[in-house]
């Protein structure tokens, strides 16, 4: 998993450099600031060096969460990430426990019921769900909420946050994440809903379920205690991924319903050309990623003794 | 041909209606990007500079009076509130429509040139789905921004897909060394945020550049994000299909590695390509309107779904003027179709997919 972030890093530290030009292009269209001073703050960032060294300079001091500078904030990469970092994981945490809570039993009701009326609309619902785009969920809510008045559009918190009790900071909060969390928690939960029916229905096919109904064991306990686990592991895989994907996933939606997160960071980070901003975010995704892959697989063998014991013989997959 | 496409088109409405139906629609929809000029009621380009964020003008049989009318009419609309952009329905004046009504020349396929189109009204304005700022007819710009979604899918899913196949099928038929190279550098693509990846790359490129080229770079970045998932499965699929003894046999009678991988490996995963094929082009739809919608792809005055529903980003605009997200229920009409094609056809051809 390391290599790939090092590689990760690399090839997108390439494509920046690749780029024509760079933050210092626009720059140098303004008459009022001298060559001279351009290649001087060149000089200060490390520019004007070998780009092999360039990269090798910011891994070491990526190593140790030393992500440098924005040119255009002038701020540690860092700081500028961690306030945005809150709001990204405050909404997308929120809408992955959400989405999993909601999708998990929706999708084993519809597995255990399949073809009946009740399979047949949770199955119409994820169709709509995955099949309208994100973008286009997030105009409709917005549209809805300024029809209504009922919901914020932008903002993280009301004017008079510091002034209420903690359970009203909470609601507060909540308020004011309901257009983008709706947009993200429907997008998701349609994804979960297939993948969880589909997984229940292979599992209840299969010969142990039916030995288990034949001796006589109650269809729930077959259902929760037998079918469930071992439809489990696709699942938790699952998981792997969206804790990967909690800093990006929702960069289009935060964008478009002016939400304060990476996103729009990214975005003008990105197409500024805001060297050290951009891999500094990329850097943290990846490191989400080894994190989410690692949580994923200490959950499988959590859930799958074979995976267990196969860890303990020493014989990993 | 026609007989062997009205026998499959047979085949799938058995297995799963609601696939034929999704098939139809969107040959329908390609019938509609072909004809776009003689089929939109106006170029979508033209403006119509005293009627912005005009609402939608529906076609009635019916008159105010409740009289019957056999040729459908539309009112003529007013500006009464230039500063808000409302308008209101000036029942004195009817405009009948017309089918093959004269209108703005037009090069239908690029060089017959002609002034005729589908349907129109002769003296005043016909905008089935309203209008945007400028006074452009949406339902027109709609009609020609078909063009852009629905082949940016076809052409992106043929390039991933060449490239996906070819390198899955290299990595699974050599597998050793070959096959890890590969699969890393794969790792560390699918390591990258889709999106993230996108802007990077898109940022490679200048923002103001002729529309075609546009139009071509968004397909390559989309298609060299995609290639990498497919060929994952590909590679999978061939580590069991190489054990195969025809596979062996073609190797003793002399077929080169080309030739084997070209003949006898892919064909053999060509069910799953079809059906991962179509359940891929959403992505690439999704993928222009993103970048259009932010102001990264398409750019006005070409019309394309994704840059149409950039004017509901002002919430004004949005909760004024709600008609300028009717491109985005194309798009989501246009996905549930692929959706339903790709879910029906694996029904068709019985193939288990790992999702």
């Amino acid at each position: 998993m390391v290599p790939i972030v090092v590689g990760m890093t690399f090839v997108s530290f390439l494509i920046i450099k690749l780029a024509p030009g760079d933050y210092f292009t626009q720059l140098e269209l303004n008459p009022s600031i001298s060559k001279e001073t351009i290649e001087e703050l060149k000089r200060l960032y490390g520019l004007d060096q070998n780009l092999f060294v360039q990269y090798f300079k910011w891994l070491v001091n990526a190593l140790q969460f030393n992500l440098g500078y924005s040119f255009a904030y002038h701020k540690p990469v860092l700081d500028l990430i961690g306030e945005r970092l809150l709001n990204t994981l405050e909404l997308t945490l929120t809408s992955f426990f959400l989405s999993w809570l909601i999708a998990v039993p929706l999708g084993i009701v519809a597995g255990v019921y399949r073809g009946k009326l009740l399979d047949r609309a949770i199955t119409l619902f994820s169709l709509f769900g995955i099949s309208v785009p994100n973008f286009f969920l997030a105009f409709l809510f917005m549209y809805f909420a300024a029809k209504t008045g009922l919901f914020p559009i932008g903002g993280v918190v009301s004017q008079n946050y510091d002034y209420l009790p903690w359970w009203a900071k909470i609601l507060d909060r909540l308020w004011h994440m309901a257009v983008p969390l709706s947009v993200l928690v429907i997008g998701s939960i349609a994804g979960l809903l297939r993948l969880v029916r589909s997984t229940i229905i292979d599992e209840l096919n299969k010969d142990y379920v039916k030995v288990a109904i034949a001796k006589g064991l109650p269809y729930r306990a077959v259902v929760m205690k037998h079918a469930f686990r071992n439809a489990l592991n696709p699942f938790l895989t699952l998981i792997g991924f969206d804790i990967a994907g909690l800093l990006s996933g929702a960069a289009l939606v935060e964008i478009i319903t002016a939400w304060p997160g990476m996103g729009r960071l990214m975005f003008e980070a990105v197409m500024s050309q805001d060297l050290f901003l951009v891999m500094g975010s990329l850097y943290i995704g990846g490191i989400m990623l080894v994190i989410g892959n690692l949580i994923a697989d200490l959950l499988i063998a959590l859930n799958d003794p074979r995976i267990r014991e196969k860890e303990v013989e020493g014989r990993v997959v | 041909m026609f007989k062997a496409f009205s026998f499959f088109l047979e085949g799938l409405y058995r297995k799963s209606p609601s696939a034929a139906y999704s098939l139809v629609f969107l040959l329908f929809l390609y019938f509609v990007a072909f004809f776009a000029d003689f089929i939109a009621p106006y170029p979508y380009d033209v403006q119509f500079r005293h009627y912005p964020y005009c609402p939608p003008t529906p076609i009635h049989f019916f008159d105010e009076k409740g009289n019957f009318h056999l040729r459908p009419f539309v009112y003529g609309h007013k500006l009464v509130d230039p500063v808000e952009k409302r308008y209101a329905v000036d029942y004195s004046k009817k405009y009948p429509v017309y089918l093959f009504v004269r209108g703005e020349p037009h090069y239908l396929f690029g060089f017959i040139k002609t002034d005729v189109h589908l349907f129109g009204t002769k003296g005043g304005h016909l905008f089935l789905f309203g209008t945007d700022r400028l006074g452009r007819d949406i339902f027109s710009r709609l009609v020609y921004g078909t063009r852009i979604s629905l082949t940016i899918g076809l052409i992106g899913v043929f390039i991933s897909f060449s490239i996906g196949l070819l390198v899955g099928s290299i990595a699974g038929y050599f597998g050793g060394i070959v096959d890890s190279v590969i699969m890393r550098l794969i790792e560390i693509l699918m390591a990258f945020p889709a999106f993230y990846l996108m802007l990077a790359l898109r940022s490679m490129f200048p923002i103001d550049m002729p529309s075609v080229l546009v139009f071509l770079v968004i397909v390559v970045i989309l298609s060299l994000i995609g290639w990498a998932g497919l060929s994952r499965v590909i590679r999978g699929m061939v580590l069991s299909i190489r054990e195969n003894d025809f596979v062996k046999a073609a190797r003793v009678l002399g077929g080169s590695h080309l030739y084997v991988i070209l003949r006898h490996v892919i064909p053999n995963t060509l069910s799953y390509v079809i059906i991962a094929a179509t359940l891929s082009v959403p992505g690439y739809i999704l993928g222009e309107a993103a970048l259009s919608l932010i102001g990264l792809g398409i750019q006005e005055p070409f019309p394309s779904w994704g840059n149409m529903l950039s004017e509901a980003e002002n919430v004004h605009v949005l909760s004024a003027h709600p008609w300028v997200l009717v491109s985005g229920v194309a798009i989501s009409l246009v996905i549930i179709a692929f959706n339903l094609l790709g879910d029906g056809l694996r029904d068709y051809f019985d193939v288990k997919l790992e999702r």
